[in-house]
């Protein structure tokens, strides 16, 4: 995986319009086997993401899957990866957000796409990623009850005995 | 007043649960409770080798396995940069297509039953049962197959599987047609699909909705067409859309993508070379040939090395989606450069469709709960993962 200098960054017309738009949005590119990675600082996030389903050129309305990957013990410690699709332009791009162990909140985008409601309850559930914003943040796979949150690398596989 | 549905329920497919909220026989709020059958697959994957994960995709989605299998080794195989042969692919999409048609199979036998047309369930069975039968001749195994294997297949298939597929070819089209005469223009059918669990375009796209839930309301789109994988640009198909965005049309889809994966079946069949390769050729990525493990030391070694300790992709991440028969089926896989995958997520279509259910029913009766149970096709198994 390899990050993507500034000078070249542009090529990519997903990168170049985010980039006109606001350049504090990109913190950084990433590029692996054709696929493109737009690293967004987290208080950007809710913007970009509105913006990038309503710019007529981009059109990214179809939100495919947010999935978390937990770096522990490295920090930030978690990366919360929206998969985005455009429809009638077939091209996909994912943004990551990165964040904190001691703070793992990142903006609910249940306004703009509403298919993140169940995706963010389960990132929620299995990650302990809280999402501002969302309209019922509850445990969506697990039992209300359940302490921990499974998917963490800190989790054993075989549970808490 | 509060019903629970479920999650015994004999027509919601397995273990599910809906908190219905009614007003008489109407329903205000529907709310789907999941998690029944939540197994912990993505976790007990990361500690898997990259091919010993195979196993347990078969289990997701299990009235789809080998779509499944696909949609993970292709994820495996872009991460390793990578690519089956012309002769794997092609019998990989000609196995995928028939797990179609027999996920689709279940599906109108079981969405039948569920509106209270028993017959159809019994005929489909039987079609389906071909199938498997097909599968268990190749692979070994009706269901959980694990047949595809990163980079091509676990086995070269033994000879004649292209007959019993052909036969099946021959046959289907006119099952398909006994089904149809059974239900498109069956009166009871029609009341109790047509005008039920409407949802728009932009509903969809909005909520998520892929697969036929998503062409039933008009929008073309298939990862088939739009990011083609495993060679199926070099076939020759046709999306299938209605406009009516109801019970009815996602029904007319599914028959008609039926009809669609024969035609793509034959052209497999037609293309699929009798010789050649059946993995890819990547030395200490690929186990060698069992001819070559036991001829050549380098063979053995390697034998040995991807057995024991498997292969360590580059560090990176990837998404690669395939058109499961209930939708896009993506499969994200996280690398750290060792030999387990750091993480393992699979965007299963049938849990972001159930999503749209409270959309689908709310304002109708009890009785649409169930077709609307039945319409968004899902599999818990792969809902709870």
């Amino acid at each position: 995986m390899h990050i993507v200098e500034p000078q070249e960054q542009n090529k990519n017309p997903v990168v170049r319009k985010l980039r006109e738009w606001d350049a504090q949005a990109v913190a950084e590119v990433l590029e692996f086997r054709g696929e493109t990675t737009v690293v967004v600082p987290r208080e950007h996030l809710r913007r970009a993401s509105e913006y990038l389903v309503a710019e007529p050129s981009l059109r990214f309305s179809f939100l495919s899957d947010i999935t978390t990957v937990d770096r522990f013990p490295i920090e930030p410690r978690f990366e919360v990866n929206y998969h985005l699709l455009s429809l009638d332009r077939r091209e996909r791009v994912r943004l990551k957000v990165r964040v904190a162990g001691s703070d793992p909140t990142v903006p609910s985008v249940t306004s703009v796409w509403p298919t993140a409601n169940w995706h963010e309850r389960e990132n929620f559930d299995l990650f302990g990623i809280r999402f501002e914003g969302h309209p019922n943040l509850r445990r969506i796979l697990m039992p209300d009850d359940w302490e921990g949150h499974p998917l963490r690398k800190d989790y054993p596989v075989e549970g808490y005995r | 007043m509060v019903l629970n549905m479920g999650p015994q329920h004999p027509s919601t497919h397995g273990v599910l649960r809906v908190v219905l909220e009614l007003d008489g026989e109407r329903v205000v709020k529907a709310e789907p409770v999941i998690g029944y059958l939540h197994t912990g697959i993505e976790k007990t994957c990361e500690r898997l080798t990259y091919s010993q994960a195979i196993t347990l995709t078969d289990r997701i989605d299990y009235l789809a396995p080998l779509s499944n299998n696909l949609g993970y080794c292709l994820a495996v195989e872009k991460l390793l940069g990578i690519e089956a042969p012309k002769r794997a692919q092609y019998i990989r999409v000609m196995l995928t297509e028939l797990t179609r048609i027999s996920s689709h199979l279940v599906w109108v036998g079981t969405h039948a039953i569920d509106l209270g047309a028993m017959s159809v369930f019994l005929y489909t069975f039987r079609e389906r049962e071909e199938i498997q039968k097909i599968f268990e001749f190749i692979s070994g195994q009706r269901m959980m197959t694990s047949y595809f294997r990163v980079g091509g297949l676990a086995l070269e298939p033994p000879p004649g599987y292209l007959d019993q597929v052909r036969r099946f070819v021959d046959t289907f089209p006119a099952r398909l047609d006994e089904y149809e005469d059974l239900l498109t223009q069956n009166r009871i059918w029609l009341g109790r699909t047509k005008g039920v669990g409407v949802f728009s375009a932009a509903d969809a796209i909005a909520l998520g909705a892929s697969g036929p839930m998503l062409r039933g309301s008009g929008v073309a789109y298939d990862v088939r067409k739009a990011f083609p994988y495993s060679s199926y640009d070099e076939f020759d198909f046709e999306i299938q859309t209605q406009t009516a965005g109801d019970c009815f049309a996602r029904y007319q889809v599914r028959v008609a993508e039926m009809r669609e994966s024969l035609k793509i079946i034959l052209q497999a069949v037609g293309k699929i070379p009798s010789e050649g390769p059946f993995k890819a050729e990547a030395p200490g990525i690929i186990a060698p040939s069992r001819e070559e493990m036991k001829t050549s030391i380098e063979g053995l070694i390697y034998h040995f090395k991807i057995y024991t300790e498997g292969f360590a992709p580059p560090p990176g991440e990837v998404y690669q989606a395939i058109e499961s028969p209930r939708g896009e089926l993506g499969v994200f896989v996280a690398s750290d450069g060792s030999n387990k995958p750091y993480r393992v997520k699979f965007r299963a279509p049938s849990f972001i469709n159930l999503q749209t259910l409270p959309k689908l029913c709310e304002g109708r009766l009890i009785a649409d709960v169930v077709a609307c149970i039945g319409t968004t096709d899902i599999v818990l198994g792969e809902v709870d993962r």
